[in-house]
């Protein structure tokens, strides 16, 4: 495939007056899949439509291979850049491969017939497209995701530089989003350069090069997915709490957006655990509206981003060394006043000496493993209340010991507990009350 | 392919059947031979000194070259069967083939262009135009001394161009205010016709009777005005047809691949108003065969214009011829616009309700 590249260059666009894009830059080069990350109305349509050429933009240019595409024909154009639409509605009931076909039409003159690099072209793209199978069925026969697959071999027929593609995971089985995206990133690798509009931000930084996040038509970042979603540029641009973490399969960065909270319950829930499940789990109980605190874990560990993130009080030890007796007394100090203490395990998790030091009087107390069926694992730890849940239903079962524990403050009381007091010193904790 | 070679055979067998029937029967074989016997070759060429006089400068001699032809059969055909084949039957059955393939033409590209099964050749308002322009030949004593064919062809082209400049804002024209104008004007010219209708006093018949659409006066002179322009439409619009399939996918879209829109649109509408303009001027209002045509051949032959668009024209062709036949050999002539619509209206219906357009 042709190597290409797609640069632009401080373009303004506005609809009647009112801006939609200001003076926005980006560029992706040949082998680079750049993703446009953004809320609804941000702009991304319209860079990607002004792109293309179906827009002209007020001011700023867009080069592709070097040409300003606005000075090119509608066919030159084309010859150019490929678009994979976001929705086409196709009336008349073309089959695949005619619909497939039409993505010639900017390599054939008025009067030439089909050509053998033409049949050819087609049959790779609906080859790599994994199309071919449903070559003669009518386009409004066939599925969502298929369609959207017969899209992008129309693109593929098209044998441009550069693509660009509108959304082209939305409303999309996961197993199609994956299926499509992979396709894409395949075309990159060969040497395409392309842009993406993509609203899934797990997504687009799983398969994206670089990305730009646009908010009210400007570039609020730009750069490595890493860099460019941050809790902070989400917060600002998507207006939401997040957490951001690392995709453990994949290793890419991941976007979980938070409810807004209930109102505060003043009840706080201390996490002794570390990585990404423990991560998890503090983004979890926040979202359900717990107070957190956080300790001890090792400077630079996913759970203390995500804590801190999140407003939570942490006790942090530096990296690779045992904690020292004061940040030990702190940490227990904040499981015993807790509510409820979590229990986060995992394979290289906190040292077992630890864990027995710190939940020594936390109670209740909740194991989180990724197995909870399995034999707990305690780790030494002989504290009387206690429940061991998988890592998905953790805020039920903190929920549900402390409602017991609520339960037996006002039956006949039990020497084991004293909720009351540990209330009233829960009050106290600075860092926990209301927010 | 095939589809195009066996609606010809069609459509040469409707020609042919048709001008058998009437009221004199006519044995197919002397129609073939009637027709035949009327090529020619050409065997030589005398050329004669004229002269012609240019008032006070005397006469000027020019050169008056004069083709001889020798007839390519030499059959045996009696006189009276050859005037009614060839002088009455004939101009009239051709003109219904231009008509209709002219119609179904431009109904079929209209329906792509707009995206809409019910777009018509018309609907931009080119009928009420030419109806405007004979209407008022008809009715307007003043105006009598203007052809009617040319009265209604430039009332259509008028009205096509009007709507298309309303439509048009900074050299875009979007398909749905073309359309709303076009209604809108079609509304207005239904008004001016009803009140030019009103004032006809003894021309009301005749402007009735041209409303209608029909073929009843059709000579070979009106063939001579309908053909090329039907044939040359034909050729413009066949050359667009890959563009048009490219133009069902939605604007955008075809902009991708590398249409210019706009201009293709432009092209597409003037071609089609023109071929439906030299229809509607040669024979009135004929309903129905531009609409109800291209949907049966899309259901047929399937939406790509590189065939559709050549089944079309010639299936409405035979349409018309076959439609016009029924027209004039009742007991009483009617004219062909009451037969297609009767004949249309419930076959469009029938496939409406076996759910038979819902692709469309």
């Amino acid at each position: 495939m042709t190597r290409g590249s797609i640069e632009i260059e401080e373009v303004s666009v506005s609809f009647e007056d009112v801006p939609v894009l200001s003076e926005v830059s980006a560029r992706a080069e040949a082998g680079q899949l750049v993703g446009l990350v953004g809320p609804n109305g941000s702009g991304k349509t319209t860079l990607l439509r002004t792109i293309s050429g179906t827009l002209a933009p007020d001011s700023g240019q867009v080069r592709v291979d070097g040409d300003d595409v606005h000075a090119l024909s509608s066919k030159a154009a084309s010859q150019r850049i490929a678009v994979v639409p976001q929705d086409t509605s196709i009336s008349f009931s073309f089959d695949v491969r005619q619909i497939v076909g039409m993505g010639r039409t900017a390599h054939r003159g008025r009067f030439e017939a089909t050509t053998d690099e033409d049949h050819a072209a087609v049959e790779a793209a609906l080859e790599r497209t994994a199309t071919q199978q449903f070559a003669e069925r009518s386009i409004d026969a066939i599925s969502g995701g298929e369609r959207q697959r017969v899209l992008l071999a129309r693109a593929i027929a098209q044998e441009t530089p550069a693509l660009l593609l509108d959304e082209p995971t939305a409303s999309l089985d996961v197993n199609h989003q994956i299926e499509t995206l992979q396709l894409v990133r395949s075309l990159v690798d060969d040497g395409t350069a392309a842009v993406a509009a993509i609203h899934d931000l797990d997504l687009a930084a799983r398969y994206c090069d670089s990305l730009v996040l646009l908010s009210e038509g400007e570039v609020v970042a730009t750069g490595s997915p890493e860099s460019v979603l941050t809790e902070s540029t989400i917060s600002t641009t998507f207006d939401v709490r997040s957490v951001v973490g690392t995709e453990p399969v994949t290793g890419t960065a991941s976007v979980r957006a938070l409810e807004d909270r209930d109102p505060p319950r003043g009840r706080r829930v201390h996490v002794l655990g570390s990585g990404t499940d423990a991560s998890r789990v503090i983004a979890a109980l926040d979202g359900a509206g717990y107070d957190l605190s956080l300790g001890p874990v090792p400077a630079g560990d996913t759970a203390v981003s995500a804590a801190r993130s999140l407003g939570s009080e942490t006790v942090v030890t530096p990296p690779l060394s045992t904690p020292s007796a004061e940040e030990l007394r702190t940490a227990t100090e904040r499981a015993r006043t807790a509510s409820a203490a979590v229990l986060v395990t995992s394979e290289h998790g906190v040292d077992p000496a630890v864990v027995r030091d710190v939940l020594e009087d936390a109670e209740p107390l909740v194991i989180v493993q990724a197995d909870p069926s399995e034999e707990p694992r305690s780790d030494g730890i002989e504290n009387q209340d206690v429940r061991t849940t998988g890592p998905e239903t953790v805020v039920d079962a903190v929920t549900a010991v402390l409602t017991d524990a609520d339960a037996s403050e006002t039956a006949p009381s039990d020497p084991e507990y004293d909720d009351e007091s540990r209330n009233e010193t829960d009050a106290t904790v600075p860092g926990s009350g209301e927010q | 392919m095939a589809w195009t070679a066996g609606l010809v055979a069609l459509l040469f067998v409707t020609v042919v059947v048709s001008a058998t029937i009437g009221p004199v029967e006519i044995a197919a074989l002397d129609v073939v031979r009637a027709v035949l016997d009327e090529l020619v070759v050409p065997v030589g060429a005398t050329v004669d000194a004229g002269s012609v006089a240019v008032g006070p400068l005397g006469s000027v001699p020019y050169p008056s070259p004069t083709m001889e032809y020798r007839p390519l059969f030499g059959l045996d055909v009696a006189d009276t069967t050859r005037t009614i084949v060839v002088n009455i039957r004939l101009p009239r059955i051709l003109l219904g083939a231009i008509v209709g393939f002219a119609l179904a033409s431009a109904g079929t590209v209209m329906q792509g262009f707009f995206r809409n099964p019910l777009a018509d050749p018309s609907i931009i308002g080119v009928s009420s135009g030419a109806a405007v322009g004979a209407v008022a030949t008809i009715t307007i004593p003043g105006f009598a001394v203007v052809d009617l064919r040319l009265a209604a062809f430039v009332g259509a082209l008028v009205t096509a161009f009007g709507v298309y400049a309303m439509a048009t804002e900074g050299g875009r024209t979007p398909v749905a205010t073309l359309l709303l104008a076009g209604v809108a004007v079609q509304t207005f010219l239904g008004a001016v016709i009803s009140y030019l209708l009103l004032q006809a006093g003894d021309s009301l018949e005749e402007a009735v009777y041209w409303l209608m659409g029909h073929l009843h006066y059709s000579t070979w002179d009106h063939v001579v005005f309908a053909l090329p322009v039907a044939l040359f439409g034909f050729a413009l619009l066949a050359v667009y047809t890959r563009d048009l399939n490219v133009l069902l996918l939605g604007e955008e879209d075809a902009h991708y691949l590398g249409i210019e829109v706009e201009r293709t649109k432009r092209i597409l509408l003037a071609v089609s108003s023109l071929i439906t303009a030299a229809a509607v001027a040669v024979s009135g209002v004929i309903g129905f065969v531009g609409l109800v045509v291209p949907h049966i051949m899309r259901l047929l032959v399937g939406p790509d214009h590189r065939i559709l668009l050549p089944t079309s024209a010639v299936a409405g062709a035979a349409f018309l011829v076959a439609a016009d036949t029924l027209a004039r050999s009742g007991a009483a002539e009617l004219p062909v616009g009451i037969v297609t619509a009767a004949i249309g209206a419930p076959f469009f219906l029938f496939l409406l309700l076996r759910r038979e357009v819902n692709g469309l």
